[in-house]
Protein backbone atom coordinates (compact mmCIF):
# COMPACT_ATOMS: atom_id res chain seq x y z
CA UNK A 1 0.00 0.00 0.00
CA UNK A 2 1.50 3.48 -1.32
CA UNK A 3 1.85 5.89 1.66
CA UNK A 4 -0.64 8.78 1.10
CA UNK A 5 1.38 12.07 1.14
CA UNK A 6 -0.41 15.07 3.09
CA UNK A 7 -0.16 18.23 1.66
CA UNK A 8 0.21 21.29 3.94
CA UNK A 9 -1.59 24.02 4.49
CA UNK A 10 -0.16 27.21 4.76
CA UNK A 11 -2.76 29.60 5.04
CA UNK A 12 -3.23 29.31 8.69
CA UNK A 13 0.56 30.07 9.54
CA UNK A 14 -0.41 33.21 7.05
CA UNK A 15 -3.41 34.39 9.32
CA UNK A 16 -1.24 33.88 12.36
CA UNK A 17 1.31 35.61 11.03
CA UNK A 18 -1.02 39.11 9.87
CA UNK A 19 -2.32 38.43 13.40
CA UNK A 20 0.93 38.47 15.18
CA UNK A 21 1.59 41.50 13.33
CA UNK A 22 -1.18 43.14 14.55
CA UNK A 23 -0.66 42.29 18.25
CA UNK A 24 2.77 43.38 17.90
CA UNK A 25 1.27 47.17 17.08
CA UNK A 26 -0.87 46.96 19.46
CA UNK A 27 2.18 46.28 21.89
CA UNK A 28 4.42 49.12 20.29
CA UNK A 29 1.39 51.73 20.32
CA UNK A 30 1.39 50.91 24.17
CA UNK A 31 -2.61 49.72 23.31
CA UNK A 32 -1.90 46.52 26.26
CA UNK A 33 -1.77 49.71 29.00
CA UNK A 34 -5.26 50.85 27.99
CA UNK A 35 -6.67 47.20 27.64
CA UNK A 36 -5.64 47.06 30.80
CA UNK A 37 -6.86 49.98 32.72
CA UNK A 38 -9.78 49.03 31.03
CA UNK A 39 -10.37 45.51 32.07
CA UNK A 40 -9.59 46.81 36.14
CA UNK A 41 -12.77 49.06 36.35
CA UNK A 42 -16.06 47.76 36.11
CA UNK A 43 -17.80 49.01 33.58
CA UNK A 44 -21.05 49.91 34.50
CA UNK A 45 -22.47 50.54 30.85
CA UNK A 46 -20.96 47.33 30.14
CA UNK A 47 -23.56 45.33 32.59
CA UNK A 48 -26.43 47.41 31.61
CA UNK A 49 -25.98 50.20 34.18
CA UNK A 50 -25.70 53.68 33.82
CA UNK B 1 -13.97 12.16 25.02
CA UNK B 2 -17.46 13.97 26.04
CA UNK B 3 -16.46 13.92 29.50
CA UNK B 4 -12.93 14.82 28.42
CA UNK B 5 -14.67 18.06 27.09
CA UNK B 6 -16.97 18.88 30.04
CA UNK B 7 -13.78 18.86 31.97
CA UNK B 8 -11.47 21.05 30.03
CA UNK B 9 -14.50 23.25 29.66
CA UNK B 10 -14.61 23.44 33.44
CA UNK B 11 -10.82 24.08 34.10
CA UNK B 12 -11.06 26.92 31.20
CA UNK B 13 -14.43 28.52 33.34
CA UNK B 14 -12.43 28.64 35.95
CA UNK B 15 -9.04 29.35 34.79
CA UNK B 16 -11.22 33.05 32.91
CA UNK B 17 -12.95 33.14 36.64
CA UNK B 18 -10.15 32.59 39.14
CA UNK B 19 -10.61 35.37 41.48
CA UNK B 20 -12.48 34.00 44.37
CA UNK B 21 -11.23 36.93 46.44
CA UNK B 22 -13.78 39.22 45.78
CA UNK B 23 -16.25 38.49 48.63
CA UNK B 24 -13.14 39.66 50.47
CA UNK B 25 -11.60 42.58 48.78
CA UNK B 26 -15.55 43.72 47.71
CA UNK B 27 -14.17 44.17 44.15
CA UNK B 28 -13.30 42.38 40.77
CA UNK B 29 -9.65 41.29 39.85
CA UNK B 30 -7.15 44.02 39.00
CA UNK B 31 -3.92 42.09 38.77
CA UNK B 32 -1.66 41.93 35.86
CA UNK B 33 -3.41 38.74 34.18
CA UNK B 34 -5.82 41.10 32.90
CA UNK B 35 -4.11 41.79 30.38
CA UNK B 36 -4.56 38.21 28.76
CA UNK B 37 -7.45 37.97 26.49
CA UNK B 38 -10.32 35.50 26.87
CA UNK B 39 -10.44 33.25 24.33
CA UNK B 40 -13.93 32.64 25.36
CA UNK B 41 -16.70 34.69 25.85
CA UNK B 42 -16.10 36.33 29.48
CA UNK B 43 -16.90 39.47 30.69
CA UNK B 44 -14.41 41.11 32.54
CA UNK B 45 -16.29 43.25 34.68
CA UNK B 46 -17.48 39.77 36.59
CA UNK B 47 -15.72 39.58 39.69
CA UNK B 48 -14.30 36.43 39.19
CA UNK B 49 -12.89 36.94 35.82
CA UNK B 50 -9.19 36.54 35.35
CA UNK B 51 -9.09 38.22 31.65
CA UNK B 52 -10.01 41.23 29.48
CA UNK B 53 -13.28 39.78 27.34
CA UNK B 54 -12.14 40.41 23.48
CA UNK B 55 -15.62 41.86 22.54
CA UNK B 56 -16.01 43.99 25.09
CA UNK B 57 -12.03 45.33 24.96
CA UNK B 58 -12.57 45.91 20.88
CA UNK B 59 -16.27 47.82 21.74
CA UNK B 60 -14.27 50.10 23.85
CA UNK B 61 -11.12 50.94 22.05
CA UNK B 62 -13.70 51.39 18.81
CA UNK B 63 -15.66 53.60 20.58
CA UNK B 64 -12.71 56.13 21.61
CA UNK B 65 -11.06 56.35 18.69
CA UNK B 66 -11.80 59.63 17.99
CA UNK B 67 -10.76 60.57 21.14
CA UNK B 68 -7.58 58.50 20.76
CA UNK B 69 -6.85 59.80 17.04
CA UNK B 70 -7.17 63.33 18.92
CA UNK B 71 -4.69 62.90 21.93
CA UNK B 72 -2.15 60.99 19.28
CA UNK B 73 -2.63 57.48 20.88
CA UNK B 74 -3.33 55.96 17.79
CA UNK B 75 -5.54 53.35 19.58
CA UNK B 76 -7.28 51.49 16.84
CA UNK B 77 -7.72 47.80 18.79
CA UNK B 78 -5.08 46.49 16.81
CA UNK B 79 -3.79 44.27 19.88
CA UNK B 80 -6.96 43.13 20.55
CA UNK B 81 -7.73 42.61 17.18
CA UNK B 82 -4.65 40.41 17.44
CA UNK B 83 -4.72 38.44 20.36
CA UNK B 84 -8.44 37.02 18.86
CA UNK B 85 -7.42 36.73 15.35
CA UNK B 86 -4.41 34.28 16.68
CA UNK B 87 -6.72 32.79 18.70
CA UNK B 88 -8.94 32.00 16.05
CA UNK B 89 -6.01 31.36 13.04
CA UNK B 90 -5.35 28.59 15.77
CA UNK B 91 -8.37 27.10 16.87
CA UNK B 92 -11.25 28.63 15.28
CA UNK B 93 -14.60 27.47 17.12
CA UNK B 94 -12.82 24.52 19.17
CA UNK B 95 -12.51 27.72 21.24
CA UNK B 96 -16.21 27.79 21.44
CA UNK B 97 -16.66 24.03 22.17
CA UNK B 98 -14.04 23.67 24.47
CA UNK B 99 -12.97 26.97 26.03
CA UNK B 100 -16.19 29.22 26.38
CA UNK B 101 -17.81 29.76 29.67
CA UNK B 102 -21.01 30.74 28.66
CA UNK B 103 -21.10 28.10 25.76
CA UNK B 104 -20.41 25.51 28.65
CA UNK B 105 -23.36 27.25 31.39
CA UNK B 106 -25.56 26.72 27.89
CA UNK B 107 -24.36 22.96 27.55
CA UNK B 108 -25.63 22.22 31.38
CA UNK B 109 -28.62 24.35 31.02
CA UNK B 110 -29.91 21.49 28.01
CA UNK B 111 -29.36 19.07 30.04
CA UNK B 112 -31.77 20.07 31.88
CA UNK B 113 -35.38 17.41 30.68
CA UNK B 114 -37.24 18.72 28.39
CA UNK B 115 -38.54 18.82 24.90
CA UNK B 116 -35.89 19.65 22.64
CA UNK B 117 -36.24 22.50 19.90
CA UNK B 118 -34.41 22.97 16.55
CA UNK B 119 -33.03 26.66 15.71
CA UNK B 120 -33.89 27.56 12.35
CA UNK B 121 -30.46 27.99 10.13
CA UNK B 122 -31.21 31.38 9.56
CA UNK B 123 -30.69 32.36 12.65
CA UNK B 124 -27.66 31.88 12.37
CA UNK B 125 -26.80 34.45 10.21
CA UNK B 126 -27.95 37.15 13.14
CA UNK B 127 -24.72 36.63 14.80
CA UNK B 128 -22.88 38.24 11.63
CA UNK B 129 -24.74 41.51 11.98
CA UNK B 130 -24.48 41.61 15.82
CA UNK B 131 -20.59 41.42 15.05
CA UNK B 132 -20.64 43.86 12.24
CA UNK B 133 -23.13 46.32 13.67
CA UNK B 134 -23.18 46.18 17.61
CA UNK B 135 -19.57 45.38 18.09
CA UNK B 136 -18.37 47.13 14.96
CA UNK B 137 -19.96 50.24 13.00
CA UNK B 138 -22.67 51.17 16.02
CA UNK B 139 -19.77 52.05 18.40
CA UNK B 140 -17.78 53.62 15.52
CA UNK B 141 -20.15 55.34 14.43
CA UNK B 142 -22.69 56.52 16.95
CA UNK B 143 -20.83 59.10 18.89
CA UNK B 144 -21.76 61.94 21.58
CA UNK B 145 -20.68 65.69 21.54
CA UNK B 146 -17.49 64.28 23.17
CA UNK B 147 -16.84 61.83 19.90
CA UNK B 148 -17.26 58.95 22.17
CA UNK B 149 -19.78 55.89 21.01
CA UNK B 150 -20.87 53.20 23.07
CA UNK B 151 -20.29 49.65 23.67
CA UNK B 152 -23.72 48.64 21.88
CA UNK B 153 -23.56 44.77 22.35
CA UNK B 154 -22.69 45.15 25.84
CA UNK B 155 -24.89 47.68 27.31
CA UNK B 156 -28.03 46.39 24.65
CA UNK B 157 -27.46 43.01 24.52
CA UNK B 158 -24.68 40.52 25.98
CA UNK B 159 -26.44 37.72 27.92
CA UNK B 160 -23.21 36.58 29.82
CA UNK B 161 -22.08 40.74 30.62
CA UNK B 162 -25.58 40.21 32.91
CA UNK B 163 -25.08 36.92 34.44
CA UNK B 164 -21.51 36.82 35.50
CA UNK B 165 -21.49 40.75 35.82
CA UNK B 166 -24.38 42.46 36.17
CA UNK B 167 -25.95 40.49 39.05
CA UNK B 168 -23.03 39.63 40.58
CA UNK B 169 -22.23 43.39 41.23
CA UNK B 170 -25.46 44.26 41.86
CA UNK B 171 -25.09 42.02 44.89
CA UNK B 172 -21.61 43.15 46.11
CA UNK B 173 -21.86 46.61 45.91
CA UNK B 174 -25.43 47.58 47.19
CA UNK B 175 -24.74 51.52 46.50
CA UNK B 176 -25.26 50.22 42.67
CA UNK B 177 -29.13 49.32 42.96
CA UNK B 178 -30.00 52.81 43.10
CA UNK B 179 -29.30 53.00 39.16
CA UNK B 180 -30.97 50.24 37.91
CA UNK B 181 -33.24 51.11 35.17
CA UNK B 182 -35.33 50.21 32.14
CA UNK B 183 -31.58 49.28 30.23
CA UNK B 184 -30.58 47.25 33.21
CA UNK B 185 -34.19 44.70 33.05
CA UNK B 186 -34.16 45.01 29.63
CA UNK B 187 -30.44 42.88 29.89
CA UNK B 188 -32.60 40.84 32.45
CA UNK B 189 -35.33 39.92 30.30
CA UNK B 190 -32.43 39.23 27.41
CA UNK B 191 -30.50 37.10 29.65
CA UNK B 192 -33.59 34.99 31.08
CA UNK B 193 -34.88 34.46 27.34
CA UNK B 194 -31.61 32.81 26.62
CA UNK B 195 -31.24 30.85 29.57
CA UNK B 196 -35.16 29.55 29.07
CA UNK B 197 -34.16 28.65 25.30
CA UNK B 198 -31.05 27.11 26.07
CA UNK B 199 -32.46 24.48 27.97
CA UNK B 200 -34.95 23.84 24.92
CA UNK B 201 -32.57 24.43 22.20
CA UNK B 202 -28.43 23.34 22.22
CA UNK B 203 -26.14 26.61 22.55
CA UNK B 204 -28.95 29.50 21.27
CA UNK B 205 -26.60 32.48 21.86
CA UNK B 206 -23.35 30.64 20.11
CA UNK B 207 -25.34 29.75 17.11
CA UNK B 208 -27.73 33.31 16.57
CA UNK B 209 -26.08 35.87 19.04
CA UNK B 210 -22.72 35.70 19.85
CA UNK B 211 -19.85 38.11 17.61
CA UNK B 212 -17.20 36.13 19.24
CA UNK B 213 -18.68 32.78 17.80
CA UNK B 214 -19.32 34.98 14.87
CA UNK B 215 -15.42 36.01 14.24
CA UNK B 216 -14.13 32.41 14.92
CA UNK B 217 -15.90 31.08 12.37
CA UNK B 218 -14.70 33.01 9.68
CA UNK B 219 -11.50 30.72 10.33
CA UNK B 220 -13.32 27.83 9.94
CA UNK B 221 -11.77 26.62 6.78
CA UNK B 222 -8.30 27.97 7.28
CA UNK B 223 -7.50 27.21 11.00
CA UNK B 224 -4.35 25.31 12.12
CA UNK B 225 -6.44 22.92 13.94
CA UNK B 226 -9.35 21.48 12.38
CA UNK B 227 -11.71 18.39 11.83
CA UNK B 228 -11.28 16.64 8.58
CA UNK B 229 -13.48 13.92 6.70
CA UNK B 230 -12.27 11.60 5.26
CA UNK B 231 -14.03 11.07 1.64
CA UNK B 232 -12.93 7.63 0.87
CA UNK B 233 -13.83 6.17 4.31
CA UNK B 234 -17.26 7.99 4.39
CA UNK B 235 -20.33 5.78 3.99
CA UNK B 236 -22.61 8.55 3.98
CA UNK B 237 -24.51 6.99 6.66
CA UNK B 238 -25.74 10.02 8.47
CA UNK B 239 -24.79 8.91 11.71
CA UNK B 240 -22.64 12.05 12.64
CA UNK B 241 -26.02 14.37 11.68
CA UNK B 242 -27.58 12.66 14.84
CA UNK B 243 -24.98 13.15 17.50
CA UNK B 244 -24.06 17.11 16.33
CA UNK B 245 -25.31 19.78 19.07
CA UNK B 246 -25.39 22.43 16.65
CA UNK B 247 -27.17 20.62 13.57
CA UNK B 248 -25.31 20.49 11.37
CA UNK B 249 -24.20 17.34 8.80
CA UNK B 250 -20.65 16.75 9.10
CA UNK B 251 -19.63 14.51 6.48
CA UNK B 252 -21.67 17.64 3.67
CA UNK B 253 -20.55 20.79 5.23
CA UNK B 254 -17.04 19.58 6.85
CA UNK B 255 -16.05 23.27 7.38
CA UNK B 256 -19.31 24.65 8.36
CA UNK B 257 -19.21 27.79 10.13
CA UNK B 258 -21.39 26.66 12.86
CA UNK B 259 -19.47 23.60 13.74
CA UNK B 260 -17.86 24.17 16.81
CA UNK B 261 -15.89 21.32 16.93
CA UNK B 262 -16.58 19.34 19.95
CA UNK B 263 -15.64 16.18 18.33
CA UNK B 264 -18.72 14.25 19.10
CA UNK B 265 -19.59 13.11 15.83
CA UNK B 266 -15.70 11.52 15.66
CA UNK B 267 -15.88 9.97 19.01
CA UNK B 268 -19.08 9.11 19.37
CA UNK B 269 -20.97 8.53 16.11
CA UNK B 270 -18.62 7.26 12.93
CA UNK B 271 -17.75 3.98 13.10
CA UNK B 272 -15.86 3.61 9.93
CA UNK B 273 -12.59 6.35 11.00
CA UNK B 274 -13.80 9.05 8.31
CA UNK B 275 -13.15 12.11 10.88
CA UNK B 276 -9.98 13.38 11.84
CA UNK B 277 -8.66 16.26 13.61
CA UNK B 278 -5.35 16.93 11.12
CA UNK B 279 -2.92 20.09 12.14
CA UNK B 280 -1.91 21.99 9.27
CA UNK B 281 -3.05 19.39 6.86
CA UNK B 282 -1.25 16.30 8.90
CA UNK B 283 -3.74 14.47 10.58
CA UNK B 284 -2.86 13.78 14.23
CA UNK B 285 -5.77 12.46 16.09
CA UNK B 286 -7.98 9.67 14.48
CA UNK B 287 -7.14 6.87 12.35
CA UNK B 288 -5.66 7.43 8.89
CA UNK B 289 -7.40 6.59 5.43
CA UNK B 290 -4.81 4.12 4.58
CA UNK B 291 -5.13 1.95 7.80
CA UNK B 292 -8.77 1.46 7.26
CA UNK B 293 -8.31 0.51 3.91
CA UNK B 294 -5.94 -1.83 5.20
CA UNK B 295 -8.38 -3.53 8.06
CA UNK B 296 -11.00 -4.06 5.20
CA UNK B 297 -8.37 -5.62 3.07
CA UNK B 298 -7.82 -8.35 5.42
Amino acid sequence: MKKKKFKLRRAPFILLAIFLLSWLVGISLNEPARVLEQAKSICLECIGIG
Amino acid sequence: MELLRKWVQALWFFLTNGFWGFPLTGNLYQGPLKVICSPGLNCYSCPAATTFCPIGSLQQLLLGIRFSLQTGQFLFGTFVLGSMGMLGAAFGRFICGWACPFGFIQELLHKIPSPKFSITPWLTWLKYGFLLFFVIILPLALVDDFGMGKPWFCKFICPAGTLEAGIPMLILIPDLRSTVDWLYLNKIVIMIAFITWSIFASRPFCRTTCPLGAFYALFSRYQLIKLKLNVDNCTKCGACHKVCPVEIKFNETPDSYECVNCMRCMTEACHFDAIAVEIAGYPVFGRQPERKIKTINR
